[in-house]
Parts: structure tokens; C-alpha cells; sequence
């Protein structure tokens, strides 16, 4: 099995410097660049590659580029954004990249800027992510040494500049929009759209912002074709993706796999099924802010086509999975408290609701909840779902609870009618403060 | 007043955006590593140095979570609350930090040593319960871990 994004990652996590790199077929993708490739023909290559962003939403990573103006009529300069943010709880997938091989992110961000003509890039890291600050930093300036960055490409007048900002923390930092603001020294509050930041972006200027392992696909699809891409795949949207599994499983961990590989595949295989003495109830596929799925999914393909919209979303591919001895309430509870302290606070039924929803949750544990309550629960997870807020953090939130009000109804009835946690041997958690 | 070496750093900061006011994230972060945190004056300090106004920087010190607007302990420790170390045991962790420290998260120990803070997801979940003290990421943390680990920090 092919594994062209993580196959060079030592086992031990130290990173691949620059003639390691080289040795291994790393900055290959430039000569092609430099034999004259045209812009649009590489935006056609991804775009016959059939890449999906792998940030949550699975945008198609080409009709994402189709918007920016070419030519050289286009507003000067133009931005590549790596969004590596990654705070979305159980998400740790661009951590292994830019820890692992630093110069994948550099080298793939010089493609994504001559296929768009932008000529600077900047990497938006988590602030909390210091070892990959360390190592990026260390590939940038090899990078620069070397006369890739800084320079025309040999036999081009295509020249690239890459940048590094490490941010200060906050999730709604991820959000693209927001993501701008916060580069350009603002608080962190996302940007009305239209206008989109393919045209309008950073500074005013056409931006592209790509998630991390996204724009880790560039390089293998320069090298190999689309073709190839295609066969990395086991469904219709093209190459591998980095699953991961979290939870009470016997081997938690990432593994670069097919796109489409089943959960059950990951869960039994990869992980070595679930910890002994407890049992499987369900799964977040992709973080926080995507929809539980349960025992009749597990063969559904993890990918960004086969599962049905009514039921969920692929999210960041990096699975949080819940047991029989970890009360739902509870682990919804932590999810609601997780968004409602990071709510950037800009529009009042994200501000207001998504306390008033962590209080809710905090009552059925500490068994005060009545039927009201639940119903409550529903009201908010379609108020504050899909349309009614400014941006998708609040959207996000309501995922796990609406699903969780479907497939574990019944935990929250135990919950009323025991009057108390029914797995209260665990202390309560934390008051929210908010 | 900024000191030569933090002019220095921002300076350089600055050369990455073509406005002034996009350092404002840097030079807190550069003035913070040093002082450990963002006072009245050093807030005040950064807004001339950048152009801006003293509300304008605190509008943004007050919205990041990695800036501390009040005094801090020598070593920063971080507790992951998110959900994946919350299935594997976050609960247990804090419990045993309030115990062997006497303090809530939150708060600073009484030898101004560390300051104990929750924190979102580490991206360590796979060796959950992750915390983070300082620079250096721990995972699979038990609480008969934490007094070792913490102990590490003077
Ligand atoms: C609240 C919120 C947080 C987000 N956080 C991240 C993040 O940390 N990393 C990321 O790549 N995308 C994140 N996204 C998605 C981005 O807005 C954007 O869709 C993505 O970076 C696009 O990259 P892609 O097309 O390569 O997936 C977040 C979205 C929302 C609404
Ligand atoms: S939905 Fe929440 S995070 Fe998004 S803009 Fe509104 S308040 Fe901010
Ligand atoms: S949930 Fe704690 S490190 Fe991810």
C-alpha cells in the first residue's frame, strides 16, 4: 500500500532536513515547474486529481482555485495561506506532517503558488505547536539557503516568499475568514462572504487558504499524475488520507490509508478493535464538529462522497470513538463546553446558545434535567444549526448533539429518570465558565 | 519601554506584512516570552511602537488565549480538556493537581512556580491525557505521573 504523504516520517517523529529530503525525491516537483508547466495546466492536473481539502468541509480543491483571477491583468500580490491551525478536538493529523517532514509543507506550497501566480505564502500555525514552529522554521531558511524560496525558479520568472506566523490560540482562528483577521493582527472574527478570499483576501488581496494536508498532495500529483492519484484511492475523490483513532481502542494512532478505507477497517484492524472489557457505541468521524455514526455505518467508506449528507460528514478524517462505559451526556458536555469558550462572540445565538446548551447538559449530569430540558436541547441544536449564525462554529457544535439526541435518546431519558448521572461513579466535570 | 532585543525582534516580525499593525500578535508574543506577561505598560509600549492605540492592542491581548493579561507563574502548564483526554481520563489529572498543589486550574502555585491552565485540544490524542508545561508535550499522563513530571520545573 502506497503511503506517498507519510512514507519518509521517521518512526520516531525526528524530522527529514533538507538533503534527506532531496535524497528521497523532495523539491522533484520543481524542476517540472522550471520546465514551463503553465499555470493552468497544473490547475488542470489537480483539478483531473479530483483533491479534496482535507480542513472538514472537502471542498474540491480546484473549482476552490478556479475563482482566483489569473493573468497579468490580476491584482499584485496574491496570498497562499497554509491553514495550520489545527485545534479542532480529536484532530491530529497536520502535526505529523509538519513535525515529520517540514520541507513536504514548504515544497508544496511553491506549487500552489505558481499554479495560482501568487507570489507569497504564509503558514498559519497553531501557536501551541512549538515543535513544528522549530522545524518549519529550520526548513524555511534551508529552503531560502538552497534558492528555492526568494528566487525565480531556474529558467522562470516565477519567485516565491513564505512566511511564518505562530498564532496566540483560539479554534474560531481556523475558520478561514477569521483566519485572515487574525493574520493581519485582528481579533479573530470571521469576515462576512461575499466577498470570497479567492478575490478578496488577506490585506485585500486574492487569497487561497488550503489546510496543511491538502496542500501536502501537491508534490505527489506534480510527480505522479492524476492517474496515479486516482489509484492511491479507493473511491471517487482521489489519493490516501491520514485517518487517526482516539478513545478507548487497543492502538490509538494515525495511519495514511486509501480514501474510502470503511471505519470498521480502522476500528478493527488499525486500531486492534476496542480496549478490553468495553464495547464500541459509536463514532465522531472527524472531530468535534462532525455527526456521530454507529454500529450500522462502520462499513460505510470514510470519504468525502458515500456518507449520505442526512447522516454526516467525513470532517478531518480523525475519529473520536465512544464506549459503553463513557456516559454520551457527558462526552457531549465536553464538546458543548470546548465550543462555547471558544465562540469568538460576534453574533448572540452562538454567544448566548451555546452556554445556555453546555448548562443544559450540565443539569441532565447532575440528574436536574425534566423532559423540558430535552426538548430544549432539540429547539437549540436547529437554531443554532445550518443558517442561523454568522459562521459554521455554531453549526458545528449543534453535529454531535443532534446526533447524539437520535442515537442515545435514551441515555438522556436514564438520565431523568434516575435523576442522576447513570454513570456517576465519575465525578462531575467541571462548572462552565463562560 | 521595549528593550533593544525585543525592537530587534519586532522589527524583524514586521518584515513579513506590509502594515505595521499586522505585528500586533508578534510583539505581544515577543514581548510575553520575556516578561511571561502583557502589563498595562508593556501593552502601552507595543501600541506606540506599532501606531495603534492602547484600547486597539488590549482589544486583541484580551482575545487570544496563549496572552496573559495578569501575572503568571515562572513555568506554564497546560491541561488538555478537550474530549479525547476527557474518555481517557483528563478528570482524574485535574483532581490530582488540585490535591498535590491545592490550587484550581486557573490559578498560580503559592511559590509563583507554575501557573496550571486548561487548553484545548494538544493534538496528542492519541496519548490521551495530554498536557504541555512550557514548551514540552507529555501524553498517557496518570496522576501518579503529574508530581514527576511537574517536579521537572523549578
Ligand atoms: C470554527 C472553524 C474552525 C476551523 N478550523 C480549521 C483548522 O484548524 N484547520 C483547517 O485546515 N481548517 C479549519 N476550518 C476549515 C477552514 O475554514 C477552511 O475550510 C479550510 O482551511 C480550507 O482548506 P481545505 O479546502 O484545504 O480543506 C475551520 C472551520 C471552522 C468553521
Ligand atoms: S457562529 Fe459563533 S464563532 Fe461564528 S461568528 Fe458567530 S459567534 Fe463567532
Ligand atoms: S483531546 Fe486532548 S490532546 Fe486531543
Amino acid at each position: 500500500m502506497e503511503r506517498p504523504l507519510t512514507q519518509y516520517i521517521h518512526p520516531d517523529g525526528t524530522p527529514r532536513l533538507l538533503g534527506e529530503y532531496v535524497k528521497a525525491g523532495g523539491y522533484r516537483s520543481l524542476h517540472t515547474l522550471a520546465a514551463g508547466i503553465a499555470p493552468q495546466d497544473l490547475q488542470r492536473l489537480v483539478a483531473e486529481a479530483g483533491l479534496r481539502g482535507r480542513g472538514g468541509a472537502g471542498f474540491p480543491t480546484a473549482s476552490k482555485w478556479s475563482f482566483v483571477p489569473m493573468g497579468s491583468d490580476a491584482p499584485k500580490p496574491k496570498y497562499i495561506v497554509a491553514n495550520a491551525d489545527e485545534m479542532e478536538p480529536g484532530t491530529f493529523k497536520d502535526r505529523v506532517l509538519l513535525e515529520g517532514e517540514p520541507h513536504g509543507l514548504v515544497e508544496s506550497m511553491i506549487i500552489a503558488g505558481y499554479a495560482l501566480e501568487a507570489e507569497v505564502g504564509f503558514i498559519f500555525l497553531r501557536g501551541e505547536y512549538h515543535r513544528s514552529a522549530e522545524r518549519l522554521t529550520q526548513a524555511i531558511a534551508e529552503a531560502y539557503a538552497e534558492g528555492y524560496l526568494g528566487k525565480p525558479l531556474p529558467g522562470t520568472t516565477f519567485c516565491f516568499d513564505l512566511h511564518l506566523h505562530a498564532s496566540a490560540g483560539r479554534y474560531i482562528c481556523g475558520e478561514e475568514t477569521a483566519l485572515l483577521n487574525a493574520l493581519e493582527g485582528k481579533r479573530a472574527i470571521p469576515r462576512a462572504k461575499p466577498p470570497y478570499p479567492q478575490t478578496v483576501g488577506l490585506w485585500g488581496q486574492p487569497t487561497i487558504v488550503q489546510n496543511v494536508e491538502t496542500l501536502y498532495n501537491l508534490p505527489q500529483i506534480v510527480n505522479h499524475g492524476s492517474a496515479w492519484y486516482h489509484g492511491l484511492s479507493r473511491s471517487k475523490d482521489g489519493g490516501t488520507k491520514i485517518y487517526g483513532i482516539s478513545g478507548r481502542v487497543t492502538h490509538p494512532g494515525w495511519w495514511e490509508l486509501p480514501l474510502g478505507t470503511t471505519a470498521r477497517e480502522l476500528l478493527e484492524q488499525h486500531a486492534g478493535g476496542m480496549f478490553n472489557g468495553v464495547s464500541f457505541r459509536g463514532l465522531l468521524p472527524g472531530g468535534a464538529s462532525t455527526a456521530f455514526l454507529t454500529q450500522e455505518h462502520l462499513d460505510l467508506p470514510m470519504d468525502y462522497s458515500s456518507i449520505p449528507p442526512q447522516v454526516g460528514r467525513l470532517g478531518t478524517g480523525t475519529m473520536i470513538v465512544l464506549d459503553d462505559q463513557t456516559c454520551p451526556v457527558g462526552f457531549v458536555l465536553n464538546l458543548e463546553k470546548f465550543f462555547a469558550r471558544e465562540s469568538c462572540g460576534w453574533c448572540t445565538p452562538c454567544r448566548e446558545g451555546l452556554p445556555w446548551v453546555a448548562r443544559i447538559l450540565e443539569s441532565f449530569e447532575e440528574g436536574l434535567a425534566t423532559d423540558d430540558d430535552l426538548a430544549l436541547l432539540e429547539m437549540h441544536a436547529k437554531v443554532l444549526g445550518p443558517g442561523h449564525t454568522f459562521c459554521a462554529l455554531a453549526p458545528g457544535a449543534m453535529a454531535p448533539l443532534q446526533s447524539a439526541l437520535k442515537y442515545f435518546r435514551d441515555d438522556f431519558e436514564r438520565h431523568i429518570s434516575l435523576g442522576r448521572c447513570p454513570w456517576s461513579n465519575k465525578p462531575t466535570q467541571l462548572r462552565v465558565l463562560v | 519601554m521595549l528593550t533593544d532585543t525585543e525592537r530587534r525582534e519586532l522589527e524583524e516580525a514586521l518584515k513579513h506584512y506590509p502594515d505595521k499593525r499586522a505585528g500586533a500578535i508578534d510583539a505581544l508574543l515577543i514581548v510575553q516570552r520575556r516578561r511571561r506577561w502583557i502589563s498595562d505598560d508593556s501593552l502601552l509600549d507595543i501600541a506606540q511602537f506599532l501606531g495603534m492605540t492602547g484600547e486597539d492592542v488590549d482589544s486583541i491581548a484580551t482575545f487570544y488565549n496563549l496572552i496573559f493579561r495578569k501575572p503568571v507563574g515562572r513555568h506554564m502548564a497546560f491541561i488538555c480538556d478537550s474530549i479525547s483526554c476527557w474518555i481517557m481520563g483528563y478528570e482524574q489529572v485535574r483532581a490530582q493537581i488540585q490535591k498535590s498543589y491545592e490550587i484550581e486550574l486557573g490559578q498560580t502555585t503559592r511559590d509563583g512556580r507554575l501557573t496550571f491552565l486548561p487548553i484545548a485540544c494538544l493534538g496528542h490524542c492519541e496519548r490521551a491525557p495530554a498536557m504541555m508545561i512550557d514548551q514540552d508535550l507529555y501524553g498517557n499522563v496518570t496522576p501518579e505521573k503529574v508530581e514527576t513530571i511537574v517536579e521537572k520545573y523549578e
